[in-house]
Order: structure tokens, then C-alpha cells, then sequence
């Protein structure tokens, strides 16, 4: 297969995420949503390692992966905090970050 | 036979990513995910990233998912799922309607590229492309303080979920509960020890359980 199908399917997911983040309110969705724009990117590098056989793109996209799970991480950490607290879990009436 | 698994892989990823935004309960969205991931890794294969497939699967599919799905369960009270009331119409539209623009934007500059490159099957490889061994000797040589940095930034991340998800007022001591000993479990009964003195108001319970109702 060609490459640029590929990229294709990484633009189209990374679209899909986007809209979800923006479309939804509770927070784990949206942190669902990060996940796909991070994998959609992660495509996107290793179609161009592939392209340019060169082992890189793969490395940068392990990185990303570290990223994404630290990213996790922290956010359910945040929601559990929420949680714990009574705060309602949606993003729309999360409006002052002082504890 | 690479064009048939591109199609069944490719579409496993869309629909999967379609899942995740469009299903209203967040525990379907996760599983949804999985789906996503599975294809995605099939996917790397094809692009002849053996390494980084294997770790999609075990580190994202299996751990990270797996994260996922306890928080979901621990929260799913009435706010998973249908968070209230939705957003309004015109917010939903103009979401979708970005997402939309996005996917065309990308699309242009895909077709537009003048890449040569994009349209071929990707350049010659080594024999040890994507392998783990030719990884692990790029990590550890050419990204060397990537790695160390990466592996701090997951030290710094374990720390504060756990200072972010921590029980805060320290842990309440109830006087009144009990507290259960070994050897309220193995002490012989009718013995005559202090603790049956002690406990000599009511008839003694083995198990030490049921007294804290009294």
C-alpha cells in the first residue's frame, strides 16, 4: 500500500478525535479523545519511518507513547480527585481550578 | 494480501475512533478504544514496526486501557454516561463542523504534497528494521537522554497522580470499631484469659465481627 493511504487514516482519526473533544463533556471521553489525536500522530510517524526506512519515526513514536501515558496518568489522577470531592464530572461546570 | 489487511485495519481504526465520540456511556467508549488500538497495531505491523506493534499492544491495549476501565468503574455514577443535559445544537454543529474542515485541511495537504514518496511503498530497509534489538540500539545510543528523559518524566507522573489522588484529612480512627487480632481467632474460648474478662459484658464472638454493632 502506498503511503499516503496511511496518512489518510491518520488524518481521518485524527479529525474524529478533534470533534470529540470538542462535542463531548465528560472528561474521560475527552481524555479518550487526546488518546486518538496522540495514536493518529503516532501513525503519521511511522508511515514516514516506513517511507524513509528509517528507524526514528518509530522511536519518536515510542516517546509519544510515554507521553500518553503519563498524560493518563495525571488526568484520571485529576478525575478521581474530582470524584472524591462530590465535583461534578463534566468539564462545562468545572469552572475555578482552586481547590 | 497487504491491500486487504490495510482495508480491514483502516476501517477497524475509523469505526473504533468513531466509537469512542460517538457511544453516550464512557465504559463502550473505552472498549471502543481497545478496538481502535488492536487495529492500529495491526496497522504498524504492515508499516513493518514489529516493535512499536508489540508495545501498542501491551502497554496501551492492555495497561492503559485496563486504567481506564477501573476509573470508569470507580466513578460511574450517575455523571458517566449521559452527562446531564448535552450540549446545545449550534455548539454540537460547530464542533462537528471544525472536525470536519480539519479532516479536508489535512486531506489537501496530503493530495497537494510534493512528496514523491507519499505514492511509493516506502524506501529499501534494513534486514533489522523496527526490530527491538535495532530499537533498543537507537534508544540507547542516538536518544540516549530522550530515554532518561522519558523515564523521569514517567517517575514524575506516577508521583503526582498518586499526590493528586491521594485520600486527603489523613485516615479517620474510629474508637469504637474494634480492632481484630490474631488471636481473637485462635485463643481457646472459656479459658480464662483477660481478654474474655475484658470482653465479659456479652457472649464472646469468635470472630470478633459482629461486635461492632454492639
Amino acid at each position: 500500500m502506498a503511503i499516503g493511504w496511511y496518512l489518510a487514516v491518520s488524518a481521518i482519526v485524527f479529525a474524529i478525535g478533534a470533534g470529540g473533544v470538542m462535542t463531548r463533556r465528560n472528561p474521560l471521553v475527552i481524555l479518550l479523545c487526546l488518546e486518538l489525536m496522540l495514536n493518529a500522530a503516532n501513525l503519521a510517524l511511522i508511515a514516514f519511518s516506513r517511507m524513509h526506512g528509517n528507524g526514528d519515526g518509530q522511536v519518536f513514536a515510542i516517546i509519544v507513547m510515554v507521553v500518553a501515558a503519563c498524560e493518563v496518568t495525571v488526568g484520571l489522577g485529576v478525575i478521581v480527585a474530582m470524584h472524591r470531592r462530590g465535583v461534578p464530572i463534566d468539564v462545562d461546570e468545572l469552572r475555578e481550578l482552586h481547590g | 494480501m497487504a491491500e486487504v489487511l490495510f482495508f480491514i485495519a483502516g476501517l477497524g481504526a475509523i469505526a473504533g475512533a468513531i466509537g469512542v465520540v460517538s457511544l453516550r456511556n464512557a465504559f463502550y467508549s473505552v472498549l471502543a478504544l481497545v478496538c481502535h488500538l488492536l487495529s492500529l497495531a495491526a496497522l504498524f505491523l504492515l508499516l513493518r514496526a514489529q516493535f512499536v506493534a508489540a508495545a501498542q499492544v501491551i502497554v496501551y491495549a492492555g495497561a492503559v486501557m485496563v486504567l481506564y476501565v477501573f476509573v470508569v468503574s470507580y466513578v460511574s455514577e450517575p455523571f458517566v454516561g449521559g452527562v446531564g443535559p448535552d450540549r446545545s445544537r449550534f455548539a454540537r454543529l460547530t464542533g462537528y463542523a471544525f472536525a470536519a474542515l480539519l479532516a479536508a485541511e489535512l486531506m489537501i495537504a496530503i493530495l497537494g504534497s510534493g512528496l514523491q514518496a507519499i505514492d511509493g511503498d516506502g524506501a529499501q530497509y534494513d534486514p533489522g528494521f523496527g526490530t527491538p534489538g535495532e530499537i533498543g540500539k537507537l534508544l540507547l545510543t542516538k536518544f540516549l537522554f530522550v530515554f532518561e528523559a522519558a523515564s523521569f518524566l514517567l517517575l514524575m507522573a506516577a508521583v503526582g497522580a498518586v499526590v493528586l489522588a491521594r485520600r486527603r484529612g489523613g485516615v479517620v480512627e474510629d474508637a469504637d470499631v474494634p480492632v481484630l487480632s490474631v488471636m481473637d481467632i485462635i485463643r481457646d474460648e472459656n479459658a480464662g484469659s483477660m481478654a474474655e474478662s475484658v470482653h465479659a459484658g456479652g457472649p464472646r464472638n469468635t470472630t470478633g465481627l459482629e461486635r461492632r454493632d454492639s
